[in-house]
C-alpha cells in the first residue's frame, strides 16, 4: 500500500507561493485518510453481520421444519418396546387375606340415544320398554321426538339385554363400554367392601369411584394406574367371614335383636379377619341412603364401626387393669362393696347385693358396678382419662373404612367425679365395638397396644399400654370370668375363652334409660393362655325367650353367639384346640 | 480394473437396497403382528378377569355351603369343627398288611 504523505512537498510549497495554508492540505489529507479506513471497517462489519444472519436463519429454519414435522406426524405409541410396569386403566381388584376375590370388574355396556338418527321412535320406546320393564314407554317417547340429541338410557345392561336391543334394529340406539364393579360373593363383607358407582361418564368409559367402607376410603390407590394388576389385599378372611356373619344371623333371629355386629381381630397386630354388621345390604345393588327412620335402622349403617353404644360391664377390664397396672389394688385386694354407693344425689348399685367385700378379682367376675367404681376413685379421674386415651378410646379408630373414621366416641364434656365413676363400668361414655376390640386386644394380649386395619401385613404398633403381668392377671381373671362368672356359656372346649359380658340399658332419648332395651355385649380373646384372637359381638335390644320369663342380659344373649362363633371359625382359623392327651396311663392324685 | 470395480459397487448398492427394503416391510409386519398381539393379550385379560369373577361366584361360601347340603347324602360333608383336631396318640398305626396267601397251590 502506497502511503500518500500528509505533506507533500510539491503542494506545500505552492500553497506557501500563493499565501494559503498548508496546514490546511495536511488536514484534507488526513481525512481522506481517514475516510478510506472507514470504509474498511463498514465493510467487514457488514460481511459478519450477514454471517451471523445466515446462521441464525438455519438455526430458526431447522427448529421450524423440527416443529411442522412434529406437528404433521401422527400420535404413535413405541409399539415395540416391551413394557415393564403396566399401565391398567381399571379399578384394581379387592381380595381377602388368602386371594379369593372380594370385588372385581366386569366389562359391560350401557345403552344410550342418538334422537335425531332414530328412525321410528314410537317402535324404539315400545321395544325398549319391553327390554326393560322399569322404563316408561310414552315417556321415552317424548324424549326421542324432542330437542334433545343425547340420552342415557341404561347405564348398565346385561349381554342378553344388549342383544335385545340390537334387535330392534335401530340406527339411533347405540352402546358403549362399560367397566362395572362386581362383588361376587353379594352380601359377604358388605359393610367393609362398600360400594362404587359411577364418576364422570361419557360416552365411551366412566370413572368408577367408591361411595362407601374401603372402597371409599382406599379410592386413591384403587384407582391408580401405575399399580398395574396388583389387587388390594385385605386381612378379611373370607371363609371366616361367612361363618361370622352365618352364625351371627343364626343368633340375631333366635335372641330376636333388631341387629348385631362382631368383630374378629388378631390380637397381636390388629388385622381385622371379620367384621359383620346386620342387618347388611348387597353391595351390587346398594340401597339408597335415605331412608325412612333412624340412620341405625338402616342396613347401610355400620354398627361395628359407626355405631357408638354404651357398651356397659365391658369396660370394668379398664378399671381393674389400671388398678393392677398401677399396683394400687393387688388381685387378692378386698374391696369395699356395700351398696348402695352414695355420690351426691347419685346413688349406685349392684344387680345383687355382692356382701360386704369382693377381692379385685372377684369385682370383675361377679361385676360389681360399686366394686369397680371404688376402684376407679382410687384411680382418680386424670389418670382414668390418661389410660382410657392411651387405649385410643378418646378418638375415632384409624381403620381403613369411610364410616370408621367420622364415628367419635361420646365422652363426657365436663369429667366429673360421677363420670370418673360412671365410666368404670360402662355408662357415660359411647364406644364402636371396634374400639372395644381394640382396647380388649392391647390389654391382654401381652399389653402392647393394638390398632386395627384391614389391610393385611400389619405391623404391631410397638407401644406399651399394660405390663406383661397385668395382662397375665387380666387373663387369668377374664378366663375365671368363663369358668365362673357371667360369661359361663362362652365355654368352648379346647379354646380357653376369656372374656367379660356387658349388658347395658339403651339411653332414652330424652334422657334416662329404658328398662326393656339393651345392648348385649361379650368382649374376649381365645386361647387365654397366649390369645391369638380377639372377638366382641354385640346384639342390639335381644330378648332370650326360651325360659318362662324373657332374659336380656349378656350372658343369656350374646354370649352363647360369641361361643358359637369361636367353635366354628376357630378350626378353620387354623387354631387346633387343645385337647388333653389321652389314655395317659399313671396314677391322678386325688385331692380330698 | 475400474469397470470391474463400479460393477461390484452397483450390485453392492443393489443388494443393500433390497435388504433395506425386506427389512422395512418385515419390520412393519412384525409391528402389525404385535399390535394384534396386544389386542389379544386385552381381549385374554378380560377373559381371565370374567372367568375370575365367575369363578368366585361360583364359590361363594354361600353357594358352597347350599351345595354341600344339598349332596349330603352322597358326600356327606360336614362343617370343620374342633372335634375333628385330635391328639397324635389318637391316630391308630395303619394296620399291617395282610400277608399275600396264595391261592393256587405250588406244585413242587
Amino acid at each position: 500500500m502506497t502511503r500518500i504523505p500528509l505533506r507533500p512537498l510539491a503542494r506545500i510549497l505552492a500553497a506557501r507561493q500563493t499565501g494559503e495554508n498548508p496546514d490546511e492540505i495536511e488536514r484534507d489529507n488526513l481525512a481522506a485518510r481517514h475516510e478510506v479506513g472507514r470504509d474498511g471497517l463498514r465493510e467487514r462489519a457488514e460481511g459478519r453481520l450477514l454471517a451471523l444472519g445466515l446462521v441464525f436463519l438455519v438455526a430458526f429454519v431447522t427448529v421450524g421444519a423440527k416443529m411442522a414435522l412434529l406437528a404433521m406426524s401422527d400420535p404413535a405409541e413405541p409399539k415395540a418396546a416391551a413394557s415393564g410396569t403396566q399401565i391398567v386403566a381399571a379399578r384394581a381388584d379387592i381380595t381377602d387375606r388368602n386371594g379369593r376375590i372380594l370385588a372385581t370388574n366386569l366389562s359391560t355396556h350401557s345403552v344410550y340415544a342418538q334422537p335425531q338418527h332414530l328412525v321410528s321412535p314410537d317402535v324404539a320406546a315400545r321395544e325398549l320398554a319391553r327390554i326393560f320393564p322399569s322404563l316408561d314407554e310414552d315417556r321415552l317417547y317424548r324424549q326421542f321426538t324432542g330437542s334433545r340429541k343425547f340420552l342415557w338410557i341404561r347405564r348398565r345392561i346385561s349381554p342378553e339385554q344388549q342383544d335385545a336391543v340390537q334387535d330392534i334394529g335401530e340406527p339411533g340406539l347405540l352402546f358403549g363400554p362399560r367397566e362395572m364393579r362386581l362383588y361376587p360373593n353379594g352380601r359377604l363383607a358388605a359393610h367393609v367392601l362398600g360400594g362404587a358407582s359411577f364418576g364422570r361418564e361419557g360416552v365411551s368409559a366412566a370413572e368408577l369411584v367408591g361411595v362407601a367402607g374401603v372402597e371409599r376410603a382406599l379410592d386413591d390407590e384403587l384407582r391408580d394406574p401405575g399399580r398395574g394388576d396388583v389387587p388390594l389385599i385385605l386381612s378379611l378372611d373370607l371363609t371366616v367371614q361367612a361363618v361370622v356373619e352365618h352364625v351371627l344371623e343364626g343368633g340375631m333371629r333366635v335372641m330376636n335383636a333388631k341387629g348385631a355386629t362382631a368383630v374378629l381381630m388378631d390380637a397381636g397386630n390388629g388385622e381385622i379377619l371379620s367384621l359383620v354388621s346386620l342387618p347388611d345390604f348387597d353391595p351390587n345393588d346398594r340401597p339408597s341412603q335415605v331412608a325412612a327412620g333412624k340412620p341405625s335402622d338402616n342396613p347401610l349403617f355400620n354398627r361395628a364401626a359407626q355405631g357408638v353404644y354404651e357398651l356397659g360391664s365391658t369396660f370394668k377390664v379398664f378399671a381393674a387393669a389400671q388398678g393392677l397396672d398401677e399396683q394400687l389394688v393387688a388381685r387378692d385386694t378386698l374391696i369395699d362393696t356395700k351398696g348402695p354407693l352414695k355420690w351426691g344425689r347419685y346413688s349406685i348399685r349392684d344387680f345383687r347385693n355382692y356382701g360386704p367385700t369382693l377381692s379385685v378379682e372377684d369385682v370383675v367376675v361377679k361385676s360389681s358396678n360399686i366394686g369397680t367404681a371404688r376402684i376407679a376413685m382410687m384411680i382418680g379421674k386424670e389418670r382414668q382419662k390418661a389410660f382410657l386415651e392411651r387405649l385410643g378410646l378418646f378418638a375415632p379408630v384409624p381403620l381403613e373404612l369411610a364410616e370408621a373414621r367420622t364415628a367419635q366416641p361420646l365422652v363426657p364434656r365436663n369429667w366429673s367425679g360421677i363420670h370418673t365413676i360412671t365410666v368404670s363400668y360402662g355408662h357415660g361414655i359411647s364406644v364402636s365395638p371396634l374400639h372395644l376390640a381394640a382396647a380388649y386386644a392391647s390389654i391382654l394380649n401381652g399389653g402392647m397396644k393394638v390398632v386395627p386395619t384391614l389391610l393385611k401385613g400389619a405391623e404391631p404398633a410397638g407401644e406399651r399400654v399394660v405390663s406383661v403381668e397385668t395382662s397375665r392377671h387380666m387373663r387369668e381373671i377374664l378366663r375365671l370370668v368363663v369358668t365362673r362368672g357371667t360369661a359361663r356359656q362362652a365355654e368352648v372346649a379346647g379354646y380357653h375363652v376369656a372374656g367379660k359380658t356387658g349388658t347395658a340399658d339403651k339411653p332414652k332419648r330424652g334422657g334416662g334409660y329404658h328398662d326393656d332395651r339393651v345392648i348385649a355385649t361379650f368382649a374376649g380373646v381365645f386361647p387365654a393362655n397366649d390369645p391369638r384372637y380377639a372377638l366382641v359381638v354385640v346384639l342390639d335390644e335381644p330378648v332370650e325367650t326360651s325360659g318362662p320369663e324373657p332374659r336380656r342380659t349378656a350372658g343369656w344373649t350374646a354370649v352363647p353367639v360369641a361361643a358359637e362363633i369361636i367353635r366354628r371359625a376357630a378350626p378353620i382359623l387354623g387354631l387346633a384346640p387343645d385337647i388333653e392327651s389321652p389314655g395317659k396311663p399313671g396314677v391322678e392324685l386325688a385331692q380330698f | 480394473m475400474k469397470t470391474l470395480f463400479y460393477l461390484v459397487t452397483a450390485s453392492a448398492v443393489l443388494a443393500l437396497a433390497v435388504w433395506a427394503y425386506r427389512q422395512n416391510y418385515e419390520t412393519q409386519a412384525r409391528l402389525k403382528d404385535v399390535d394384534g398381539m396386544h389386542v389379544e393379550i386385552a381381549s385374554l385379560r378380560g377373559r381371565a378377569s370374567m372367568l375370575r369373577a365367575e369363578w368366585a361366584y361360583l364359590n361363594k361360601p354361600e353357594r358352597l355351603e347350599h351345595l354341600a347340603t344339598q349332596n349330603f347324602d352322597r358326600l356327606r360333608l360336614l362343617e370343620l369343627g374342633p372335634g375333628n383336631f385330635r391328639h397324635i396318640d389318637q391316630i391308630p398305626y395303619p394296620a399291617p398288611p395282610a400277608l399275600a396267601v396264595s391261592l393256587e397251590g405250588g406244585d413242587e
